[in-house]
């Protein structure tokens, strides 16, 4: 179904009030935040104000950057209140623009068209309404807080990626589980088995993936809905401006740069979780992508892969420290797949999140993290992994138990793991060791 | 299974002993608990057979259901266990302190079961017996109902992080010591007590596997040895039944008091296992923060008696939405103090942080204590930089808050991380415990050469965001819920 098509028929049920709430599915990079702006746009084109709900700061921040440019252009006397926590220091990219209006205090914003925040400081905003609402990255919010912010709003607009990962709880406890409004699920779970009759449609094609991604991404984290890349397979290249050196970096680089993946797979080993020779091996990926200075193009338009345009993702927070620490003054972002989804990078770098594991446990073999992990990147994913992973699979097949009245959750991680796996040991490089 | 933990379990295969993963006690034990080792008949669902409870190890009470499939039989039990247990709840109902314009108990029941699968057994237990009707058709005793509300409440303790109103024993030493078998089999109280303290002459391997002889070590509960169950159980309740059908009161006697007596073979070597393992326990220091938690758990315990006493209704099938986000909530807050309360404690669980990189020990090497810097408001404010040099690796990112263990008063804000030579330097902004002087007084800033161990485990001070009343909750959540109405008939 034609993209266009999707996006009209989702603001028309929208904006036709026929339903308390809409809910929209989108594979990653197929312009869930394009929509948001237009739906927001459109709402505010009516003469109502409109409450829109994201989960971090940087996604707030992203938001209200795309929403001044629109707004500027359209509805030139909007105004944009981005709603922060006390203390906030409103990022730069977000000081010099004109309608826009930062505040801790929702009552200081009440002229604002558009109001955005975290909904962390949403749930602590009291008597104000709105008529409207928009909540992105729907599936990463918990119920729970989806419960203490939705008396604010009459009728909502929920938009997410249902591939990646679930939002989680500390605590491990069954006690709810079942119950239609289970407080450890996604907002939208507990939102469809509330209400079964909200319309839910799906984006049909991704813009950020290239056309190497689109059947692995696709096959493994959405087996049932699937997407297409918005680029056919000449449209993306990756090419690097200096010359390979002998040696796997370069070797997994280049591999990566010709068929858009690569997994550069140590020898077998269980390991603590901050691999030493796996972090190194990372590093000197990264360092490598960046010295040889590779250049992108996407259609027409080719640009340099600035570090900028660079990620590097694991599972844990001490691995991303690790790796911080190992790439020192290189100025990628590095971080844990929870707080790279979302974003948006040319090359992405990962560490395998299993990895010189002993046991794959429900975190690891989570089909969300890897989705994450995965399907951020523009050109191409490079993988590190010690070699093992598949045995380790077989070894430890998922063993949840399916509860009563629990909705399955699919994709599963361990056949999501496998198909992944399957299709990048077709671009393996094996290194020796350091 | 942190790194400390799992370095303990290999040193326990290796040494053939449990080694200790805590230095302190992490639990509150009562001087005087109740130990309580259910047992339930295969089969069928949480269908009570036996259990022995008492508050002394020479005072042990026996209660059995001579045939367990007998609905009356099981509630006369229940009775009976009911007079064994409310006396000893309401026991600690007498003295009261007040706390910040609020009474509480000085004191609160502690129930020791073998291991998590009794704890679950009493949930259920209790979810079974607080709604049953003492009028109608199927009247019950009425303690049998008020039983099931404080197994029930008790249940619901055992959920929150650092209750110890109702332990499980092989919970409470796998906190401390680490054997050389997988967590599945630690729930074998009899092994784990092998591993921990096994006989003379023999290695904890060697203890633990012969634990593994249920005729010896008849299992610790619920669930009985199926051998057990064909040999033994099954012709005892049989003979039962037929001395019911066919034979006198004083056949029926004997009848009962030869399942009695099997059964007291199946519990009195769990019931020896149980004092064992809870003398172990008591010989360990208790950790700083264990009373805290106890005073919570008799915070809850008092705030439940009230609400029994004044005719609340008991606790409800399930929690709606608002109470399970809610409960949610203060869960994940609970979990957090608790874990970084066991920190605080014990060196060994804060090794395990140091280990992954959350917290260090290191030495004071450069301290600029008169920093001042404005705030907010524009106010000239005490930050003092200091920086701490150390071999553990550090794995926190600037803008992390930590706390040192011996200056818990003051809040350090990670500046930068960098190494030099062989160690790992750590500059820390410090912030509170400096009182209001212009320059802070000696001895609130760290000196040069002080050892330090910071940890960023620490409890979020972020308030819980407010939820709203039962009554109106949105739509998005199945809206307000319909009061239940019980149904008219008894048990239909």
């Amino acid at each position: 179904m034609n993209a266009d098509r999707v996006t009209a028929a989702i603001l028309a049920d929208l904006l036709s009030a026929r339903h308390s709430g809409v809910v929209v599915d989108s594979p990653p990079g197929a312009g869930k935040s394009t929509l948001v702006v237009r739906a927001a746009a459109e709402i505010a084109a009516t003469g109502e104000p409109v409450m829109i709900v994201a989960q971090t700061n940087e996604q707030v921040d992203d938001l209200v950057v795309r929403l001044s440019a629109r707004f500027g252009a359209d509805l030139p006397d909007a105004v944009i209140g981005r709603l922060s926590r006390a203390g906030f220091g409103a990022p730069q990219r977000i000081g010099g623009l004109t309608n826009v209006a930062v505040s801790a205090d929702a009552a200081e914003l009440a002229h604002a068209t558009v109001t955005i925040a975290t909904a962390a400081k949403w749930a602590h905003v009291r008597d104000r309404h709105w008529r409207w609402a928009i909540v992105d990255e729907a599936y990463q919010m918990r119920s729970d807080a989806l419960l203490g912010l939705a008396s604010r709003f009459d009728r909502a607009l929920f938009v997410g990626d249902p591939g990646q990962l679930d939002p989680f709880s500390t605590v491990d406890s069954d006690r709810w589980r079942g119950l239609a409004w289970d407080p450890m699920q996604s907002a939208v779970a507990v939102l469809l088995r509330n209400n079964p009759h909200l319309p839910v449609h799906r984006l049909p094609v991704s813009w950020r993936l290239p056309a190497s991604a689109e059947g692995v991404v696709s096959r493994a984290f959405y087996p049932f809905t699937g997407f297409r890349s918005g680029a056919a397979a000449h449209e993306r290249e990756l090419r690097f401006t200096a010359p390979a050196t002998a040696g796997r970096t370069d070797a997994a680089l280049d591999e990566a740069a010709r068929s858009g993946w690569a997994l550069l797979e140590l020898p077998a080993r269980h390991t603590i979780r901050t691999d030493a020779e796996a972090v190194a091996a990372v590093a000197a990926l990264t360092r490598r992508l960046v010295e040889r200075r590779a250049l992108a193009r996407s259609g027409g338009d080719a640009r340099p892969v600035t570090p900028d345009r660079i990620a590097v993702g694991a599972a844990h927070r001490d691995q991303v420290a690790a790796l911080r620490a190992a790439l020192g003054d290189v100025p990628v972002d590095v971080d844990t797949a929870n707080r790279l989804q979302g974003r948006e990078y040319d090359v992405t770098v990962f560490l395998h999140p299993l990895s010189g594991r002993r046991d794959a446990t429900a975190f690891h073999l989570e089909a969300g993290r890897l989705c994450v992990l995965a399907s951020r990147h523009r050109q191409a994913c490079v993988v590190v992994a010690r070699a093992g992973i598949r045995d380790l699979l077989d070894e430890h097949p998922s063993t949840e138990p399916v509860h009563l009245n629990e909705p399955v959750r699919f994709p599963d991680g361990w056949a999501a793991h496998q198909t992944m796996l399957a299709h990048l040991e077709e671009h393996r490089v094996r290194s020796t060791g350091p | 299974m942190t790194a400390v933990v799992s370095f303990a379990r290999v040193r326990a295969v290796k040494t053939g002993r449990a080694q200790p993963i805590a230095t302190v006690r992490h639990v509150h034990l009562s001087p005087r608990p109740l130990v309580l080792v259910p047992l339930a008949l295969a089969g069928e669902a949480n269908a009570p057979l036996a259990a022995m409870v008492g508050t002394h190890p020479d005072d042990d009470r026996l209660l059995v259901v001579p045939q367990p499939r007998n609905r009356d039989l099981r509630f006369t039990f229940v009775a009976d266990l009911a007079d064994a247990v409310l006396p000893y709840v309401h026991s600690y109902c007498y003295d009261i302190e007040h706390v910040r314009g609020r009474d509480r108990f000085t004191g609160a029941p502690q129930v020791l079961v073998p291991n998590a699968a009794g704890v679950r057994f009493l949930a259920l237990l209790g979810r079974s017996t607080r709604f049953r009707r003492t009028d109608g058709d199927y009247p019950v005793a009425p303690n049998v109902p008020l039983l099931g509300r404080w197994l029930t409440f008790l249940a619901e303790r055992a959920e929150t992080p650092g209750s110890a109103a109702l332990l499980a024993l092989t919970d409470a030493l796998a906190l401390h010591w680490a054997s050389g078998q997988s967590p599945v089999e630690d729930q074998n109280l009899a092994a784990v007590l092998g591993w921990i303290d096994p006989p003379e002459g023999l290695s904890g391997a060697d203890a633990a596997r012969a634990a593994e002889d249920p005729s010896v070590w008849p299992p610790a509960g619920p669930t009985t040895d199926p051998g057990f169950d064909a040999d033994v159980l099954v012709p005892a309740i049989r003979a039962y039944d037929r001395a019911v059908e066919t034979a006198g009161p004083v056949a029926q006697r004997r009848a009962r008091t030869a399942i009695e007596e099997v059964l007291r073979g199946q519990l009195e070597p769990t019931w020896r296992l149980m004092w064992r393992g809870l003398d172990l326990l008591r010989a360990l220091p208790p950790g700083a923060s264990v009373a805290d938690r106890w005073a919570a758990d008799r915070a809850a315990f008092t705030g439940f008696r009230e609400h029994v006493v004044g005719g609340g209704p008991p606790q409800g099938r399930r929690d709606g939405a608002v109470a399970s986000a809610r409960r949610l909530n203060r869960l994940e807050r609970q979990l957090d103090e608790y874990e970084a309360a066991r920190a605080f404690d014990d060196p060994l669980v804060l090794a395990a942080h140091r280990v992954t990189g959350a917290a260090f020990a290191g030495t004071v090497v450069t301290v600029d204590r008169d920093r001042r810097v404005e705030n907010a408001n524009g106010t000239p404010v005490n930050r003092p930089l200091v920086t701490v040099a150390t071999a553990d690796p550090v794995h926190l990112g600037p803008g992390t808050e930590v706390v040192a263990v011996s200056r818990r008063n003051q809040t350090g804000t990670v500046q930068c991380v960098g190494s030099i030579v062989d160690k790992t330097h750590v500059t820390l902004e410090l912030r509170g415990g400096m009182g209001r002087a212009r320059v802070p007084p000696p001895g609130t800033v760290p000196d040069v050469g002080e050892r330090l161990c910071y940890t960023s485990v620490l409890a979020g001070n972020v308030p819980a965001p407010p939820l709203p009343d039962t009554e109106r909750t949105p739509w998005t959540h199945g809206g307000p819920p319909v009061p239940y109405e019980p149904p008219t008939e008894d048990g239909t």
